[in-house]
């Protein structure tokens, strides 16, 4: 064999617009490209002018899997500007919701999307006409977490009740307490679905990863932390911009995200839960120790059944939040931001999430930065596949086209997010569409 | 297993953020008879299989913004019996038609290094400004059961029963409290048409116009009531101008509050 090319023209079962360039020459794999078609759409600009109060609603448009995501950061981005905490029974809320939100993103990304390359199957439709039960299972577990995204946030796509300080109404107990049947059965659920997720067949790869993600003393992290990884960075959110830069790379017109001197990392639910296994809830510990899942696994394709584990530490950390929640008498907080400056990272489904504004006086955005978890991730991706397709590379291109599809999938990326700030590979024609 | 569906059902994206056809996804009670009644031949987020058209009905999420998808967007129409747009950016150009009218050259130059690369039109545009479309489903995001309505009616040859009066009705209907009569809070639900069910009022916010006008709005009443309320020009022109803001009755009644 001389030299090829593979490529796969509209990468499925992702959410965005993109494509995957691989070279081969001579049996060795030269060059792997994730290309990004999406096209902009310039948050970051139409943003300026707008006021701060809006940025929960306007950023949330941003991405429809992860709308709370880009609520919970630029909420804190704010608060931060205010310089004001929020504290009890709203913080209990506020992560109660992000459970509602991982729930519904890894089990769409598990059952719907990520499962049926392990089986062969196109998708979850002609999974579910040998495997009824799992499928099934699957969209009533993602079915509960929504249920948390819908009464918190009045819906499950953009929620409406999410505002600086808090909330626009806060739950009855009664509320929260019809919630609790449900989720216990999808707990149980996920608890069962996880033993047949630990049998797929997983191809045996792993690599040197620095994985990054938030860190708090006290609970597995979600809105709050510092952030850390596996290879001693340890810092305040406050320096994301002099640790972290974007490089901009000669063979394509994307900008990666890298550590400053070291390279590319990895965010998202293995990093997360390589970093902070100790504050996994019980079942959740139990879960993964039962599926030979141990801190510091160093294989992608292992990231289904790192979504798996992170499903059930959610439900059991909702219902923690449940029992202990008494309703707190004000909504919200009054909070102004103005004159100042303001920064949050929190824990979106696929990883680290950064927002960063400059408010003027009179309380309008000045400027807005947002870094999601795929434009992060970007790198490693490419870099995954060219490890991947390497050790596959005695397959036929359509397998070989799959295997490196899935190692996509293994990072649940979203393109929607990426795109609005990635420079863009428009090149249609060359790339094939 | 029965045999596949002889209708076919594609789900195209333009620029969007993807909720609207989650939507679809998001449907966990019906999705599987949903795929029964009718072939999800076309649906990149979902499937891996892409079974060419023609097909009978299509569901576009997006707004045009590129040159590409302008071309691509009337390939789209020549294979489809029915086009119907799902969602704001789709039925209006969503909010990223935030840039029309503004110096994208510079939007672009402030979200990216070498804006240059970058092909952008200079406006966000509606489908139906491209190619002809069968009917518009409002929201940002659409709600589902509006979806399923669409779907169901399509499937029985019949108009999809969508109301085109505004949210207030929903409020009676839900009976929630009125947020501007009881709390003075500002509320676009007067001119916004129904479909979401009330859920900003319900939750005792005044709803921010996701769904878009209603049928012949009464922008300009609407608008002095929330003076009289205390809002300033600067936040009526803002809040017309959000996910609807090319939405015909919302853009004219910003204009007249523009700095
Ligand atoms: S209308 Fe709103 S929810 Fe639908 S794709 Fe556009 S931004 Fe997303
Ligand atoms: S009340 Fe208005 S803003 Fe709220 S969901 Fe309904 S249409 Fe959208």
């Amino acid at each position: 064999m001389t030299s090829k090319t593979i490529k796969v023209d509209y990468l499925t079962r992702v959410e965005g617009e993109g494509s995957l360039f691989l070279r081969i020459d001579k049996d060795k794999v030269t060059e792997a490209r994730l290309n990004i078609f999406e096209p902009p759409r310039f948050f970051e600009a139409f943003l300026r002018g707008r006021s701060a109060s809006e940025a929960p609603d306007i950023t949330s448009r941003i991405c429809g899997i992860c709308p709370v995501a880009y609520q919970m950061s630029a909420i804190h981005a704010m608060e931060r500007a205010a310089r004001i905490r929020i504290e009890g029974p709203l913080r209990d809320l506020r992560r109660l919701l992000y459970c509602g939100e991982w729930i519904e993103s890894h089990a769409l990304h598990i059952f719907m999307l990520h499962a049926p390359d392990f089986l062969g199957f196109d998708d979850a439709i002609a999974m579910a006409r040998e495997h009824p039960d799992i499928v099934q299972t699957g969209l009533s577990i993602k079915k509960a977490g929504n249920s948390i995204v819908e009464c918190l946030g009045g819906r499950e796509v953009h929620p409406i009740n999410i505002r600086l300080g808090g909330f626009y109404r806060v739950p009855q107990i009664s509320e929260l307490e019809a919630l609790r049947d449900t989720l216990k059965r999808a707990r149980d659920d996920m608890e069962r679905v996880i033993d047949w997720i630990s049998k797929l067949p997983f191809p045996d790869v792993s690599r040197d990863y620095e994985f990054v993600s938030l860190r708090h003393p006290d609970e597995y992290p979600m809105n709050e932390g510092q952030i850390v990884s596996n290879k001693g960075l340890e810092i305040d959110v406050s320096a994301f911009d002099d640790t972290f830069e974007e490089e901009h790379v000669p063979h394509s017109t994307a900008l990666h995200a890298i550590i400053k001197g070291r390279g590319a990392y990895f965010v998202g639910p293995m990093a997360r839960f390589n970093l902070n296994f100790a504050q996994l809830s019980p079942l959740a510990s139990e879960a993964a120790k039962r599926t030979g899942l141990s801190e510091g696994c160093t294989n992608p394709f292992k990231s289904i059944l790192v979504r798996a584990i992170e499903v059930l530490f959610a439900f059991e950390e909702a219902l923690r939040i449940i029992s202990i929640y008494e309703r707190p008498e004000a909504a919200h907080v009054e909070i102004d931001p103005a004159d100042a400056t303001g920064w949050a990272a929190t824990e979106a489904p696929r990883g680290l999430l950064y927002h960063h504004y400059k408010i003027d006086p009179q309380g309008r955005i000045e400027t807005a930065r947002i870094i999601p978890p795929t434009s992060q991730n970007q790198k490693i991706i490419e870099d995954d596949l060219k490890t991947v397709a390497q050790h596959f590379i005695g397959l036929s291109d359509d397998e070989l086209k799959w295997r490196c599809e899935q190692t996509i999938r293994n990072y649940d990326p979203c393109i929607s997010c990426a795109a609005h700030f990635l420079t863009l590979n428009i090149d249609r024609a060359s790339e094939g569409l | 297993m029965s045999a596949v569906p002889n209708r076919k059902l594609a789900v195209w994206k333009f620029a969007s953020c993807d909720g609207c056809q989650l939507s679809l996804l998001n449907c966990e009670d019906e999705l599987l008879q949903v795929a029964a009644a009718i072939d999800i031949a076309y649906f990149p987020e979902a499937s891996r299989a892409m079974r060419g058209g023609p097909y009978n009905l299509s569901l576009v999420e997006g707004s045009i913004t590129t040159k590409a998808d302008a071309e691509r967007i009337k390939t789209v129409r020549a294979q489809s019996q029915w086009l119907v747009t799902i969602g704001a950016c789709a039925t209006a150009g969503g909010i990223q038609a935030l840039r029309n009218g503004r110096d994208v050259r510079e939007f672009a130059s402030i979200v990216y290094a070498k804006p240059d690369y970058i092909d952008t039109l200079e406006t966000s545009t509606p489908i139906a400004d491209h190619v002809s479309v069968d009917f518009e489903l409002r929201g940002c995001p659409i709600n589902k059961k509006q979806l399923l309505e669409v779907i169901s009616a399509f499937l029985a040859g019949r108009r999809p029963a969508i109301a085109t009066h505004s949210v207030c009705l929903e409020c009676k209907a839900r009976n929630a409290v009125c947020v501007m009569t009881a709390k003075d809070e500002p509320c676009l639900g007067p001119v916004t048409q129904a479909g979401c069910g009330a859920i900003c009022p319900a939750y005792g916010r005044g709803c921010y116009g996701c769904f878009g006008p209603m049928e012949q709005p009464n922008t300009g009443a609407l608008s002095k009531k929330w003076q009289a309320l205390g809002a300033k020009p600067r936040q009526i022109h803002d809040a017309f101008r959000s996910f609807n803001a090319e939405a015909p009755a919302f853009r004219a009644e910003a204009n007249l509050y523009d700095e």
